[in-house]
């Protein structure tokens, strides 16, 4: 099975969510992660969705929502041509002895602290998947608290495919130095 | 400025606008406002004893006229009566609107009196649906579920509209366009496809026309019948395609699937190639489709782009309206066909010799009670080719498509997708109102009659003479037949125990019909007639049949094409031919 990321232009009308998700749910697709959001025109949403389906099954997850109505259109974005987000604000255990290495992690992944109380910091974090990944790795041994993720937003690139315009891609990214390629 | 009406008023006018001429429905609460100006309206309102026999009478009268099917119902269990016949609709792309009132937009969400979510419920049972808060908003709704109910691949769409915006004033502005970005359907198949199926076809050694329901819908069956003289390739036309072929012509091998003939089953089997037309690889006609057609390419032509390998690979895929495809095709093929036109010959020596060994067929009762296949036969040849045959769920209903001949499309109706027991008598009432010059037989189990038969009252008052056949055996036979093969031949809960009860003559007559019994095979033909020559009111005749036939052949449910059982434990002998 293999993550594919779809980007779904849909009508900004009620029940739009609940047809996606009937679909999803009535044809046994799994959603790894889903979000939703209004796009410069009001009367249009984009969804982002995460499935795990093996390349067949793509095909029929995007002409069966492709049949919806509501649906304006449905694009599978390329990794590597699409920048992908995700935002994470996690709640780590910190002592006096351990805070200083938890704030050097943060400044490690241009993450943020939003949040200090005696015993824990609550740190916010933007960043693909992998990135976000390799965060919650190293702060996992501090003791993590408390966590919430959202769903996976992306986007293509650029006017050509492949040609990023996001500045803070390609300089120091522990994702990338956690997950060689 | 245009006239304020009423909401109910708008609705019923864009009906009118839409070209509605018959709708089946019950009011109630929530969709009262409506029903008055329904009063006033050339549209004629059948009304039903239950919501389900209206949306399988919009069923009916949809598939016998090719026209959006339209039933009306209130809110909460008005709607939920419509939802089997919904999801039927659905399964089988018939083109119908339901319309249901809601209540009062500030009580949705509050659990009110006769509240139910329709339109939440119908989602995954619906080509769309709608939810209609605001007067203004009703004549494009109905527009745009007409439009999105018989363009593309047909379907059922539902309209839930709100007592307050039935009531509240607004102006009739038909809409000359419809808002609907998301919905573009495909009509005609691109041209490099075609050119690709056509070098398939004339590559072809040994293919198969696999015509499925999508033909009937697409009017194509003239088109076909040319493409099937070009190809010279065999044809057979699944259960929801009977008619659409003519099953007299010689290139006829049937139909395929689970309770197939054996020449159709294995022609597919087979094949080298596949050329599929407005059909869509349903379970009950590939059988374990790892082993379905091992052998062929496949082109597949169909409307709904989802279609395209959601079963089964296709080799080349024609996206587009079927009538446009084939006439699009046919051109392109006489072309190629000049060059290189393959010789069927050897493959119609097959196909015809297991035509020949394996004729469809049945054995009379040997204690010499009536043989259900027997009855249907003679209802298909008495009432003749130009009826019109409407059949419930079961082993009735595989007889009536295997021993009654169909010559033209729309004169089988059955629920092939769903498979809804009670389906018959009121999708009947629905075709006879859609053809009232035209004979109309339902065919139906004990079982199946006893679902829905109080349509017959709805029948008998609004002058609807339909005639149905009860093909009765005291059982759910079909049920019964897969404890006799698989449940060694125990018999939990599909006995009816009826001795009578109910005495189906009598229940014919009280509910305003004539009621017709026949207990032995003289008496067959005689009764027959007799029903034919009744048109003033419905006649219920109580076939009396054999409770132990069984429809063969059989392809056991998740088994290969390849192990299909003529009859019990007798399957065809392949080693002695070249498979």
């Amino acid at each position: 099975m293999a993550t594919h990321t779809l980007s779904v232009l849909v009508e900004n009308s009620p029940g739009v969510l609940a047809r996606i998700a009937a679909l999803f749910s009535r044809r046994g697709y799994n959603i790894d992660s889903l979000a939703v959001g209004p796009t410069q025109d009001s009367h249009i949403s984009r969804m982002t969705i995460v499935i795990n389906v093996e390349g067949h099954a793509l095909e029929q997850v995007m002409a069966q929502t492709n049949k919806l109505i509501n649906v304006l259109s449905i694009v599978e974005l390329d990794p590597i041509s699409s920048v992908q987000r995700e935002l994470l604000l996690v709640k780590v255990s910190t002592s006096p002895d351990t805070r200083s290495q938890v704030l050097e992690t943060v400044q490690l992944f241009r993450a943020k602290v939003v949040d200090v109380a005696q015993d824990a910091v609550t740190i916010e974090a933007t960043g693909n998947t992998e990135k976000i990944q390799a965060l919650l790795r190293v702060l996992e041994p501090h003791g993590i608290k408390e966590l919430v993720q959202s769903g996976l937003v992306a986007m293509e690139r650029g006017l050509k495919p492949g040609i990023s315009l996001a500045s803070d891609e390609g300089q120091f990214s522990p994702a990338t130095l956690d997950t060689p390629n | 400025m245009s006239d304020q009406v009423t909401g109910a008023q708008a609705l019923v006018m864009a009906l009118e606008r839409v070209g509605v001429d018959v709708m089946f429905g019950i009011p109630g609460g929530a969709i009262l406002p409506a029903y008055d100006p329904i009063f006033d309206s050339s549209i004629r309102h059948i009304l039903v004893r239950h919501e389900q026999g209206a949306g399988h009478a919009a069923t009916g009268y949809a598939q016998v006229t090719g026209r959006v099917g339209v039933c009306i119902a209130t809110s909460g269990p008005g709607a939920t009566n419509l939802v089997t016949a919904l999801a039927d609709a659905q399964m089988d792309s018939v083109p119908m609107v339901a319309i249901t009132g809601q209540v009062s937009s500030a009580a949705i969400g509050t659990d009110a009196f006769q509240e139910a979510d329709i339109r939440g419920i119908t989602m995954p049972i619906t080509k769309h649906n709608f939810l209609v808060t605001h007067a203004d908003d009703i004549v494009h709704a109905i527009a745009a579920a007409f439009h999105i109910a018989e363009t593309g691949r047909p379907g059922a769409v539902l309209v839930d509209i709100s007592k307050d915006a039935l009531q509240s004033k607004t102006t009739f502005n038909w809409p000359t366009e419809l808002n609907l970005p998301g919905y573009n359907p495909v009509v005609d198949a691109d041209h490099q496809s075609l050119v690709a199926a056509a070098a398939l076809i004339s590559q072809s050694q040994s293919p198969v026309l696999y015509v499925g329901g999508g033909m009937i819908k697409a009017n194509a069956s003239k088109e076909l019948m040319e493409l099937a003289l070009l190809t010279g390739a065999p044809v057979v036309t699944t259960l929801m395609a009977r008619g659409a072929f003519p099953d007299s012509h010689a290139q006829h091998l049937g139909m395929p699937g689970m309770h197939g003939t054996v020449a159709a089953v294995t022609a597919l089997q087979k094949a080298d190639l596949l050329i599929t037309l407005g059909a869509r690889f349903d379970d009950r006609v590939t059988g374990k489709v790892s082993t379905f057609a091992p052998n062929a390419k496949i082109i597949h032509a169909d409307i709904d782009p989802a279609e395209i390998g959601k079963v089964r690979k296709a080799d080349v895929a024609l996206i587009g309206d079927l009538k446009n495809t084939v006439q699009a095709l046919l051109p392109i093929l006489r072309e190629q066909f000049e060059e290189n036109q393959p010789d069927l010959d050897a493959w119609w020596v097959q196909c015809n010799e297991w035509r020949n060994t394996f004729p469809l067929g049945y054995d009379e009762p040997e204690d010499g009670s009536l043989s259900p296949q027997y009855v249907i036969e003679r209802i298909g040849k008495i009432a003749g080719p130009d009826a019109i045959y409407v059949a419930g769920v079961g082993q009735h209903q595989m007889w009536a498509s295997q021993f009654v001949s169909y010559e033209n499309p729309r004169t089988w109706l059955n629920s092939g997708g769903l498979g809804t027991m009670g389906y018959a008598v009121p999708a009947a009432m629905g075709a006879k109102v859609g053809a009232p010059e035209t004979t109309v037989w339902a065919i139906d189990g004990d079982g199946c009659f006893q679902m829905t038969n109080q349509e017959l009252v709805t029948c008998a008052l609004n002058n609807i003479p339909v005639k149905i056949a009860i093909i009765n055996n005291e059982s759910l036979g079909m049920v019964r037949q897969w404890q006799t093969l698989f449940y060694n031949s125990r018999f939990s809960n599909t006995d009816l125990h009826s001795h009578r009860i109910p005495d189906f003559l009598k229940l014919a007559e009280a509910m305003g019909c004539v009621g017709l019994r026949c207990e032995s095979k003289e008496d067959v033909d005689r009764i027959i007639n007799e029903a034919m020559a009744i048109n003033d009111r419905p006649v219920v005749v109580d076939f009396n049949v054999h409770r132990d036939a069984m429809v063969w052949p059989m392809v056991a449910a998740g088994a290969s094409n390849d192990d299909i059982v003529v009859a019990k434990s007798m399957a065809p002998i392949w080693d002695s031919q070249e498979l």
